[in-house]
């Protein structure tokens, strides 16, 4: 029970107000989704808030909790849109549908609901996926060149096309770099579709409009600078020191522009409940994500690494946040690491 | 004119981290002039009006008494006396209702007006130059002064207890709650006697600069202040500091004016730093110039609930209920009454109460207006809490550790130095009570270190009691060998004038026994050793013991008031630590009667 103490007054924030704006601020970029490659995002993201919101309900009322209280608050619905983002735009209904579902079972509700989850539910259900069906994660993917309308979209999300579904999907621009750089030049690789000569077309786009996003919300102090900067400096210094020769390996701007770079930056690696929390810690924390993306992407099997990267950083973070500690007022040192006396 | 110009200068202003910008709400209540409430006929005195000790009362019921007349003396140490605010009688020496976050009564002297408000004899000091520091700090602990900024503080222990020569005396004029006034139009129309106010405090603690810290958003009041230091001749730094809360937090304003922190668990003069209110530098000036005690003060009525909001100046001892009839409060409207701002103060829990010396703002707000916070959500970690906190502690681990009573997580650490400004619960999206949480959090540490000090003590007394003892033992042992070896000379004598034939046998048997006897002696001092190192870790199983038995039992009938569930758990821990005493004491009583 509130008693009437001190403070009398609070600030207009509340829970839903945050993550009402921060769906607003994924609003551009999602809409470069769909416009430049498929309208098999919004499906997606229609199937993955339906499903999330319904098992946030039922977990609510078996938890015997307020559900519109806690359905109210949008969380389910930021998960969705995440997942929804980072799903392949073609992939199978169920596919998107399991996913939702784990988010938000595994993700969040058995760890105790929200502001209790140790790791991001997203990535948590993108990267059982990724493990589990990695054939579905990595084919399904939209051609910028011919951009998918909705009924193609449909049938092939609903597994009703008659005609094959190789026509319309193929790989992202990180992956087929990657794939491609061993026997062929940067300059021939720049000059296919997916790239349009200087920076992958449509991807491109989208990152720019997530930074967009990013930046309203760090205008609205939803989210603190630290996470996004330190994140994209780290994969930039990364990119510069080990990818100067563009005919080895993904250039830099192909780093920062292709794939969900910016939409980690600014919106996956900001969750608040997952990441460290002090100011410093949040600079060793995106830090951390950065180097991690750029190593995984480089040297490691998967394509686009946000989801690895962002989780492995979650086991790091209350370990930083126990060295981390500001400097309080009126003390000479921080304390620091877990012990409690002086 | 050049003069003049350097009389004044600007100050440089620093930063402080975090910070909120509440919506300000001082309008209402500063565009009207300072208005004095008529005499009330009856006067509520308590006698706990500041931090430290209570007055004790001089007067009895049925007494007369003069404006201005002491009626309870301080006790010595920290405390402060109280005076009549105005002629009449003493009525009564009993509880009344006082302003406090507990709702218990407090004694009180209650004065019934004779609507004359005859003064005592009053020795004004209009050459206060001419008297010592010492005469000064005298009228000024006679006169009763607390600080008005809040707290309460006993003015005169101020300036005694500096621990390091002061360079800087801090005129507190940010006034960052929102709603309060009550120093902004003090300063408008009273500019003068606060910075003479000044001028005697610089004296009493020999500050060679005197720091104006005013915040942005109150340009009349910082104009006042130039007009005056002109008029004085008084050379003064003026800082305007950026409207922020809680940038008029003693410790906050000298880091915005300054760039000095006061470091932990310190004083403000261990910096160099003298920091005082304006009401209350005016009340020195006051009572050491015109020889009137501390019996009035400028207070803000304000909030929706009232119709005529406004700054009033009310003697100490005046209900709320009174104050707020004469602003035309609207008290159905208002859901409750907060003594102090909204940021920091606390609802009142009976209008009964008077207005005290620290009483700046009686703010009652429609339901509307300031509603009461119902639901808290989970925290969700979005730090928003530890972006605001001015004093850079981590808000949200220290809830968490709070909440499940870790009180040695390091995150807790820092919990004393928390100020508890409520900026954390401001901008907490989740609605999060946190200042609550932070205030249970340290009564417990306190008490956990109370209970430690006693512990501490105990265990030296007993340490000394064991010292004592081990002191006697040895000193009835040595005088034992004494005697023992008296004893043995006498036999030797003895034995010497013994003839000499039977010496052999006893000879013969003489080193063996001695040997013998060496052997068992020695082995006896060992078992003593032994016996008594373990008595004494016994005994100190025993006490530990013990007080953890009775701690239990506290727990346990505090649970059973207040029909805890708990009671049944906490009623078979108390039994087995009542067992575990028990055989403490069972093996320790063994122990002493092996060892004697
Ligand atoms: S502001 Fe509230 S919800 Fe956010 S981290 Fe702090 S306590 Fe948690
Ligand atoms: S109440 Fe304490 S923890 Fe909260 S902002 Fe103020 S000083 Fe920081």
């Amino acid at each position: 029970m509130l008693s009437k103490t001190s403070p009398h007054i609070t600030g207009s924030n509340s829970v839903g107000k945050v993550m009402v704006t921060l769906l607003l601020t994924m609003i551009p970029g999602f809409a470069c989704l769909v416009y430049f490659f498929s309208w098999g995002y919004l499906v997606n993201l229609i199937l993955a808030s339906a499903t999330a919101l319904a098992v946030e309900a039922a977990i609510l009322k078996t938890r015997k909790r307020p559900v519109l209280f806690f359905l109210k608050d949008s969380s389910a619905l930021v998960t969705a849109a995440l997942l929804a983002c980072a799903l392949p735009p073609l992939a199978p209904w169920w596919l998107t549908v399991t996913g939702a579902a784990i988010a938000v079972i595994f993700g969040k509700q058995l760890f105790g609901g929200l502001g209790q989850n140790p790791f991001n539910p997203a990535m948590v259900a993108y990267a059982l996926l990724l493990v589990s069906l990695p054939v579905f994660m990595t084919t399904r993917w939209a051609n910028v060149d011919q951009p998918s309308s909705l009924l193609e979209s449909l049938q092939i999300i609903f597994n009703l096309s008659a005609s094959g579904i190789d026509g319309i999907t193929g790989a992202t621009p990180l992956d087929s770099y990657k794939q491609n750089i061993a026997r062929l030049t940067s300059a021939d690789l720049l000059v296919a579709p997916l790239f349009n000569g200087q920076w992958p077309i449509g991807w491109a786009q989208v990152n720019i409009a997530f930074l967009i996003g990013g930046l309203v919300m760090l205008w609205r102090r939803i989210i603190t600078w630290h996470i996004p900067v330190s994140l994209l400096a780290t994969l930039a210094v990364m990119a510069l020191l080990f990818s100067h020769d563009a005919d080895a390996k993904v250039p830099v701007l192909i780093h920062l522009l292709s794939g969900s770079t910016m939409l980690a930056a600014f919106f996956i690696a900001t969750d608040p409940v997952s990441a460290a929390t002090s100011n410093k810690g949040k600079l060793y924390y995106g830090a951390g994500i950065g180097l991690l993306i750029y190593l995984i992407r480089t040297w490691g099997n998967y394509p686009d690494a946000t989801a690895f990267a962002v989780l492995l950083m979650n086991f790091a973070a209350p370990l930083i946040d126990h060295y981390t500690r500001p400097r309080v007022y009126g003390h000479t040192n921080a304390v620091k690491g877990y012990k409690s006396d002086d | 004119m050049n003069q003049q110009a350097n009389l004044i200068t600007t100050g440089k202003v620093w930063s402080i981290p975090g910070g909120i910008h509440p919506a300000e709400n001082k309008s209402q209540s500063n565009a009207t002039p300072i208005e004095t409430l008529p005499v009330p006929s009856e006067l509520w005195l308590p006698l706990t009006m500041h931090i430290g000790a209570e007055a004790l009362p001089i007067v009895k019921v049925g007494d007369t008494v003069c404006k201005g007349e002491l009626i309870a003396q301080a006790q010595t140490g920290i405390s402060a006396s109280v005076h009549a605010p105005t002629s009449g009688r003493i009525t009564a020496i009993k509880p009344h209702p006082f302003a406090h976050e507990s709702g218990l009564d407090a004694m009180a002297i209650c004065i019934e007006s004779d609507g004359l408000d005859a003064w005592r004899k009053q020795t004004p000091w209009k050459d206060w130059q001419q008297h010592s520091a010492e005469e000064i700090l005298e009228r000024i602990h006679n006169g009763g002064i607390t600080g008005l900024g809040g707290a309460g503080f006993p003015t005169d222990i101020k300036y005694r207890n500096k621990h390091a020569a002061v360079h800087t005396l801090l005129v507190n004029a940010a006034e960052c709650e929102p709603y309060i006034t009550a120093d902004d139009v003090l300063i408008r129309y009273y500019a003068k006697e606060i910075l003479m106010g000044a001028q005697i405090s610089q004296m009493l603690c020999s500050a060679e600069t005197i720091i104006i810290g005013i915040e942005d958003n109150k340009p009349e009041a910082a104009q006042a202040f130039r007009e005056a230091a002109k008029e004085l001749n008084l050379p003064v730094t003026l800082t305007v500091v950026p409207t922020k809360y809680p940038s008029g937090g003693e410790k906050q304003l000298i880091q915005l004016t300054t760039g000095l922190e006061v470091p932990a668990k310190r004083l403000p003069s261990d910096v160099g730093v003298l920091c005082q209110n304006v009401g209350t530098l005016r009340q020195i000036y006051r009572t050491v110039v015109h020889d009137e005690p501390l019996i009035s003060r400028i207070t803000t009525v304000t909030g929706k609930a009232v119709n005529k909001p406004g700054n009033y100046e009310v003697l100490i001892g005046t209900s709320i209920e009174t104050l707020l009839n004469q602003a035309e409060a609207h008290l159905k409207k208002a859901e409750r009454v907060i003594m102090g701002g909204p940021m920091m103060g606390f609802a009142i829990p009976d209008i009964a109460a008077p207005i005290v010396k620290a009483t700046n703002c009686i703010l009652a707000p429609t339901k509307k207006e300031l509603p009461v916070p119902m639901f808290d959500n989970p925290c969700i970690r979005c730090g928003m809490c530890e972006q605001v906190c001015p004093v850079n502690l981590l808000p949200q681990q220290m809830l968490w550790a709070s909440r499940n009573r870790q009180l040695d997580n390091a995150a807790l650490h820092s919990l004393p130095d928390c100020i508890e400004c409520g900026a954390c619960s401001f901008v907490c999206p989740s609605n999060i009570p946190l200042v609550q949480y932070f205030r249970y959090a340290k009564g417990e540490i306190r008490q956990e270190e109370q209970d430690n000090r006693k512990a501490e003590q105990a265990r030296i007394r007993f340490e000394n009691r064991q010292a004592r003892q081990e002191r006697e033992k040895i000193e009835k042992e040595e005088r034992r060998k004494a005697r023992a070896e008296a004893a043995a000379k006498a036999l030797a004598a003895k034995k010497e004038a013994q003839p000499e034939g039977a010496a052999p046998a006893t000879d013969a048997e003489d080193p063996i026994k001695a040997a013998l006897a060496r052997a068992a002696a020695k082995k006896q001092e060992k078992q003593a050793s032994a016996a008594s190192k373990s008595i004494d870790e016994l005994k100190a199983d025993v006490e530990k013991a013990k007080t953890k038995q009775a701690k239990a039992l506290e727990r346990l009938a505090e649970a059973e008031k207040e029909g805890s569930e708990m009671v049944n758990a906490l009623r078979k821990a108390a039994g087995k630590l009542e067992e575990k005493t028990k055989s403490a004491e069972l093996a320790l009583q063994q122990a002493q009667e092996q060892s004697n």
